[in-house]
């Protein structure tokens, strides 16, 4: 790959929007779209200060509508590009990501989420995922990775280029503010060296010969004459997705065999949720996770199959209720008793989770 | 019966006509000139089209081009993405008067005041045509709409947006701005092929407006509408070049 920064492996104590800029780099981008807005700031800040060096290209549009749609552009003219966006901007966003999923447009978008509605509150939060996941009119065919800790920012922003690109869905890495500002370790590397294969961009316009004599025109579009046109686009649309979607599915659980209570989380709160299974387990106590990676497509069967003799399962998130609606789709008809922990835009700890966990198990220790 | 055919811009789909439009509606005639344009610079190859939400929609399949089909007021963006990365490319941006001045104002001016190397090509018919006729950023004063059924008042909903003009202010030295209309075909064709090759040779924004019909929804017959194309909305929009580059103005 030309010009890619990072050619050795090597071990770096660095910002998540750092790790997003590096990952990206490594993927091959070679346009950003952006707009400020907090916590996604510093994306932008390291990628204009570094882009003439790897020649690479930044362009500050005038909002997140702007960004999106520029993108767009950009992707259908063949060129690796990406954007990122938080909170209102994740809000605005969605009309351009509408269009990317009913054309199959490969834009690849990273969300650091930011409590909302609300300034200023731009720290924890897992209150984005419904709109990431489904916002604006359409069906949802998104591809949606929630990462946990830096390492999977820069390994899930590297693999969002490479779904994208292969799948032709619009691909999101959901972080949150806490996970964007905070400075963690991390392995970077060159996926090539790793043998992962990029996938080569193409163009959707543009290509060679002349449209009408050499080649039909490339006719894209979004309109269409009656209902019955949409509804074949749309059902046609739904089976590739669902096709694809065991592909894409991700997932990470543990101990969920015997469990008498399996906590459910994404994201960053999975790492106080695995702290406390860890903690609950010690103390004998049969406590399992499992944890979605991919929130769309989501992990139904994965779930099911891992929870299907759990009575109890607790879904905790920093949101108040988001996760949990997608967990109880993903169960119907499962006789599991679904309970939650919510705390919209907050931090969870361990001690919390293990607390409430404690008042659900039926042989209860003194911790 | 007479087998000869109306001649045709060679960039023009065949197959996709006779076109969508309704009848005595303009669009037909400013993508006519425009495609005699992109012939006679031979831009076939190299010219992607992009069309808005409204009217502008129908022209999505109009040409052999690469063409594509944005949202309301975004569709400058998607263009100007497309040629930020493919200097390769001459990018059309072709909307309404809604997609330009009302709900894209903000992409429309930002990408002028930006310099994009973009041509945008405005129809304005004093009125939104595809959502049933409401009053639109052109409507003239006292003009009856659906949402102004007893005339623009100006009082209350300011002025007619004059695009060129505003958009004259904003521009770099070589950007190119003209205002055309379809009842002087010869010199919108001007324009446009003036605003294209500015975009190729200076790199530079250029913005031709297009004064246009909507028979249906003026609910005018077609000695009305030509009226109301000819002498009632250039009372109000100046037909001209309003910006040229600065090498060619001295």
């Amino acid at each position: 790959m030309a010009n890619n920064p990072i050619e050795d492996e090597k071990r770096v104590f660095i910002t998540g929007n750092e790790v997003v800029v590096w990952a990206a780099f490594a993927a091959g981008a070679k346009m950003l779209y952006g707009y400020p807005i907090t916590p996604q700031n510093e994306i932008m800040h390291y990628w204009t200060k570094y882009a003439p060096e790897y020649n690479r290209d930044f362009l500050q549009t005038e909002d997140e509508i702007s960004a999106g749609f520029y993108t767009i552009g950009a992707v259908l003219g063949g060129v690796k590009t990406f954007t990122a966006t938080a909170g209102p901007g994740n809000t605005l966003f969605q009309e351009p990501m509408s269009m990317a999923e009913m054309m199959r447009i490969p834009t690849v978008s990273i969300i650091t989420q930011r409590g909302g509605p609300s300034t200023a509150t731009v720290i924890y939060s897992q209150q984005e995922v419904t709109m990431t996941c489904f916002g604006a009119n359409g069906e949802g065919f998104r591809i949606v990775y929630s990462t946990a800790d830096h390492q999977e920012l820069y390994d899930y922003t590297i693999k969002a280029f490479n779904t994208a690109w292969k799948y032709r869905f619009p691909t999101f890495v959901l972080g949150d503010g806490y996970q964007a500002k905070m400075k963690e370790s991390v392995e970077m590397y060159n996926p090539e060296k790793r043998g992962v294969r990029m996938v080569e961009s193409k163009e959707s316009i543009g290509t060679k010969g002349t449209p009408g004599i050499d080649r039909p025109p490339a006719h894209l579009r979004n309109t269409y004459n009656t209902e019955e046109e949409l509804y074949e686009v749309v059902m046609d649309l739904a089976k590739s997705y669902e096709d694809v979607a065991p592909e894409i599915t991700e997932y990470q659980s543990d101990k969920c065999d015997d469990a008498e209570i399996v906590l459910i989380s994404h994201g960053i709160v999975f790492r106080a949720v695995r702290e406390a299974a860890q903690i609950l387990r010690e103390k004998g106590i049969k406590v399992g996770y499992f944890r979605p990676i991919t929130l769309r497509p989501f992990p139904e069967k994965e779930l099911k199959e891992k929870t299907k003799n759990v009575k109890k399962i607790i879904v905790i998130e920093s949101a108040y209720g988001q996760l949990k609606k997608l967990i109880t789709d993903a169960l119907y008809g499962s006789s599991s008793e679904i309970l939650e922990l919510y705390k919209p835009g907050m931090g969870l700890t361990s001690d919390e989770i293990i607390e409430k966990a404690m008042e659900e198990v039926s042989v209860k220790c003194q911790l | 019966m007479s087998t000869v055919k109306p001649p045709m811009p060679k960039s023009w789909y065949e197959k996709t006509k006779p076109h969508k439009f309704c009848p005595g509606c303009g669009h037909g005639l400013v993508l006519k000139v425009l495609g005699e344009a992109i012939d006679e610079l031979e831009l076939q190859d190299k010219a992607v089209f992009g069309c808005d939400i409204g009217c502008s929609l129908l022209a999505w399949d109009f040409f052999n081009l690469d063409s594509i089909q944005t949202h309301h007021g975004r569709t400058v963006p998607v263009i100007a993405g497309i040629t930020r990365v493919r200097e390769d490319l001459v990018g059309i941006a072709y909307m309404g008067d809604g997609g330009g001045y009302a709900i894209g104002s903000q992409h429309l001016v930002n990408a002028a005041m930006r310099d994009e190397p973009v041509t945008v090509i405005l129809v304005n018919n004093a009125n939104y045509g595809m959502t049933g006729g409401q009053m639109a950023p052109t409507t003239l004063p006292s003009q009856k709409t659906e949402t102004s059924p007893f005339g623009r008042d100006e009082e209350l909903t300011g002025s007619p947006t004059k695009g060129p003009e505003m958009i004259a202010t904003t521009v770099k030295e070589n950007a190119y701005i003209a205002r055309g209309t379809i009842a002087d075909l010869r010199k919108l064709k001007k324009y446009i092929k003036k605003a294209l090759l500015n975009q190729i040779e200076k790199k530079s924004f250029s913005f031709v407006e297009a004064i246009s019909s909507c028979p249906t929804n003026w609910r005018t017959n077609a000695e009305q509408t030509w009226d109301f194309v000819e002498r009632e909305m250039t009372k109000y929009f100046d037909i001209g070049e309003i910006k040229k580059p600065d090498e060619e103005e001295k």
